[in-house]
């Protein structure tokens, strides 16, 4: 290379990313004023007026599920909440079943035994390998469509029962002093957790274990339990009847629901499983054995040394898994659940035409949810990265 | 009187039960009293799911006929599927054309397989050709318009060729996106990372159908008014940034791989930053992720199936569709298995076919 043509400033690195990135952001700038002129022109031609006073206009119509008292009379903005609260119950429902699904799964297709870890095998290949929509229509039309009608319902001891409109529950009524039980319940898991500390330092002083889950339960348990009779069993049963055409009274889960939980609980359970199985084989087999050779028990083998260390590769694929579930619950829409997505990127949105506002407000909510629980992911990381050399 | 034993007596034979079926069946089945029990459930399951499944699905399935009339059994209606097979498969598009379709589509699995194939000669030729020419031959043969082809709309487009059309272009476009991305998370430039990293982080936080929502209903906004865009190029145009965002995660896991000793050694070489990526890192990086970019194309060709949603009719679509024609209720588990079974043999096969990969690939880069 010669000498003058070093001295040339375009040769220069600093010079040209400074460029190149002038240009990256000019282009931006003009791709984005493109946009905006052009959304601005367009909705002064189709006579739509933006902002979000809308939020505040009488909705009229009524959401099939609401965890929140609504009816026709309420406002757009109220069918935010409602969505919202649906899809947070659906999928908080779904990660505890697919944990469980996927954990089970998962140990199971380590087992020794052949058979049970060949169907663990043939469960996650199964359902991992068939889109997520589908599952949901299979359960949805080909399942829920096809039970009897509420005059014909499969009876569980009579409380029970389960039709084409849904499973009807009953639902406990409580009494006015059942907040007792609950500070009860509260004051026990205290009361264990300084149990417990107390219980770990003395282990570590003087190497007296304490037998922690007896305890533990008993308390946890017990206590709720023994305030509850205390203070004269203050809970009552609203059992569903049959009136008429329909069941009145109890707790009714929707078939949408029902069918959008199963579907999503038993998809994400094959990821979960496979997550759980390279977790429990990272652990290096030389920790088990090592820990055999001190004489631990298999039960204090998995509880002391594997899981502890399986867990640091389990968590963040694990709670990557939630994500997905909760982001995948938005199919909700497909079988007419009233999620956020349904209620408010659907119905509102057709009813209210505030395309742009309503799509940035669905979209902020699944962008926070999955920046806080990364944000959240990427700390815990740190915290337990191993410590190397 | 002393006996004198001078060679050493033959080893006895391991016991019968630790040999042999019996012995693979107490070690694997019944090596202890749980483990019975749990084997004795899963057998239970078994006979119980997998008799019924075969009849209903063979035995007793009918098979030949035209009409509802012709499913007399218990079992299964095979003839639902194989009346509206041709729409499962092409949508509405016309019969007369149906050989465009299946040119396309037998033109790029040769094309394909000729790329993985190990032993086949002149893979760079074949490769650009794939990258530059097949794209404009795909684009006439199904929409038409040129070289004495008549048009055929987007809207008649259907059923699984609808699938495949979106899985490969939204692959197709997404991979040189992703790998820019890539690029660009990685870059010391702040204003190209911070912008890669918004990008990714965007798309990766939104579910699809938000996405799809949004290319339906909001990018008909941001265009100028006397311009029309269709309906499944808007799709499409969703699609592609959804899957270039995870893509360039992929790529980037491929980017973090390589050591640095490469990067500098192509540096000390006297490479410019674009050389040394395209002659030194890429090349390394992504045959590390191919793997990764299968499993990637599996987790799209299954998406593809929530553009039923804003009114495509991909293969899901047009099944579910059929179940309502009046003269066929009823046979919505046969639709659902048919497409099931696509699916499932698709990504199953493709998943096998990473899972191959990954070992074949294994040259000790990573680490």
């Amino acid at each position: 290379m010669s000498k003058s043509s070093q001295k040339q400033f375009w040769n220069n690195a600093q010079y040209r990313a400074l460029f190149f990135q002038i240009l990256l952001v000019a282009m931006l700038v003009g791709f984005f004023w493109f946009i905006g002129r052009n959304t601005l022109a367009n909705l002064e031609n189709r006579g739509i007026s933006t902002g979000f006073g809308f939020l505040s206009l009488k909705a009229g119509f009524g959401i099939l599920q609401s965890l929140i008292p609504f009816d026709e009379s309420y406002s757009f903005g109220r069918t935010f909440w409602v969505g919202l609260l649906n899809t947070l119950l659906v999928s908080g429902l779904g990660i505890i079943f697919a944990t469980i699904i996927g954990f089970t799964a998962g140990v199971a297709r380590l087992s020794n035994n052949w058979l049970i870890s060949k169907l663990a095998g043939v469960y996650v290949e199964m359902f991992r390998n068939i889109p997520l929509l589908l599952q949901i229509f299979f359960w949805y039309f080909a399942v829920l469509r096809t039970l009897p009608a509420p005059k014909q319902s499969w009876v569980a001891g009579d409380v029970a029962f389960l039709n084409i409109r849904g499973l009807y529950l009953p639902q406990p009524l409580f009494g006015d002093n059942f907040c007792f039980v609950g500070w009860a319940l509260a004051l026990a898991i205290v009361v264990t957790l300084l149990i417990r500390r107390w219980a770990k330092k003395r282990q570590d002083d003087t190497g007296k274990q304490f037998k922690m889950f007896r305890v533990g339960f008993v308390l946890i348990v017990g206590l709720p339990l023994l305030v509850f009779f205390a203070i004269g069993a203050p809970l009552t049963w609203d059992i569903p009847k049959l009136q008429g055409f329909n069941f009145r009274g109890g707790m009714t889960i929707i078939p949408e629901l029902t069918a959008l939980l199963v579907a999503l609980s038993v998809y994400t359970g094959t990821f979960i499983a496979e997550v759980v199985r390279s977790g429990i084989l990272s652990v290096n087999s030389g920790q088990t054995e090592a820990a055999s050779a001190l004489g631990l028990h298999k039960a204090k083998v998995l509880k002391l040394i594997v899981i502890p260390q399986a867990m640091r590769v389990i968590i963040p694929q694990l709670t990557s898994q939630y994500l997905n579930l909760v982001k995948n619950s938005s199919l909700a829409t497909a079988i007419g659940y009233p999620d956020l997505v349904a209620v408010f990127a659907g119905t509102t949105l057709n009813q209210t035409g505030q395309a742009i506002e309503i799509i940035a407000m669905t979209m902020s909510v699944y962008l926070v949810i999955s920046l806080t629980i990364s944000g959240i992911m990427n700390w815990y990381n740190k915290k337990i990265m191993l410590v190397e050399r | 009187m002393a006996v004198l034993v001078t060679s050493p007596s033959p080893s006895l034979p391991p016991p019968a039960n630790s040999v042999g079926v019996v012995g693979w069946l107490r070690q694997n089945l019944f090596s202890s009293a749980l483990n019975s029990i749990f084997t004795l459930a899963g057998l239970y399951l078994l006979y119980s799911l997998i008799p019924p499944a075969i009849n209903w699905a063979l035995f007793q399935a009918d098979w030949v006929g035209t009409t509802k009339e012709a499913c007399t059994s218990d079992g299964a209606c095979w003839v639902f599927v194989g009346v509206r097979i041709k729409q499962f498969l092409f949508g509405f598009y016309p019969a007369s054309e149906y050989w465009r379709v299946v040119t396309a589509f037998s033109l790029i699995g040769v094309l394909v397989a000729w790329l993985l194939i190990d032993r086949t000669p002149k893979k760079g030729l074949v490769g650009g050709f794939t990258i530059l020419c097949y794209p404009i031959i795909a684009y006439y043969l199904f929409y038409g318009g040129a070289f004495g082809l008549p048009v055929v709309e987007t809207y008649k487009w259907g059923g699984l060729m609808l699938t495949l059309i979106l899985a490969t272009t939204g692959m197709f476009f997404s991979f040189p996106i992703g790998i820019i991305l890539a690029l660009g998370r990685r870059s010391s430039m702040p204003i190209a990372k911070s912008i890669s990293v918004v990008f990714i982080e965007f798309w990766r936080g939104v579910p699809l159908i938000t996405v799809l929502f949004m290319s339906s209903v909001m990018l008909p906004m941001f265009i100028p008014e006397n311009m029309q865009i269709d309906k499944l190029l808007r799709a499409m145009i969703g699609i592609i940034f959804f899957q270039s965002a995870y893509m360039a995660e992929v790529v980037r896991g491929g980017l973090q791989a390589i050591p640095r000793g490469q990067l500098e050694a192509a540096e000390a070489l006297g490479l410019s930053y674009w050389k040394s990526m395209v002659f030194i890192i890429l090349p390394q990086a992504l045959k590390l992720v191919i793997p990764g970019i299968v499993n990637t194309f599996i987790a799209l060709f299954k998406d593809t199936t929530l553009v039923l949603i804003i009114g495509l009719f991909d293969l899901l679509a047009v099944v579910q569709a059929a179940f309502a024609d009046p003269k066929w209720l009823g046979f919505s588990v046969e639709g659902y298995v048919f497409v099931a079974s696509v699916y499932w043999v698709s990504c199953f096969s493709m998943s096998r076919y990473s899972q191959h990969l990954e070992k074949k690939l294994h040259t000790g880069h990573a680490r």
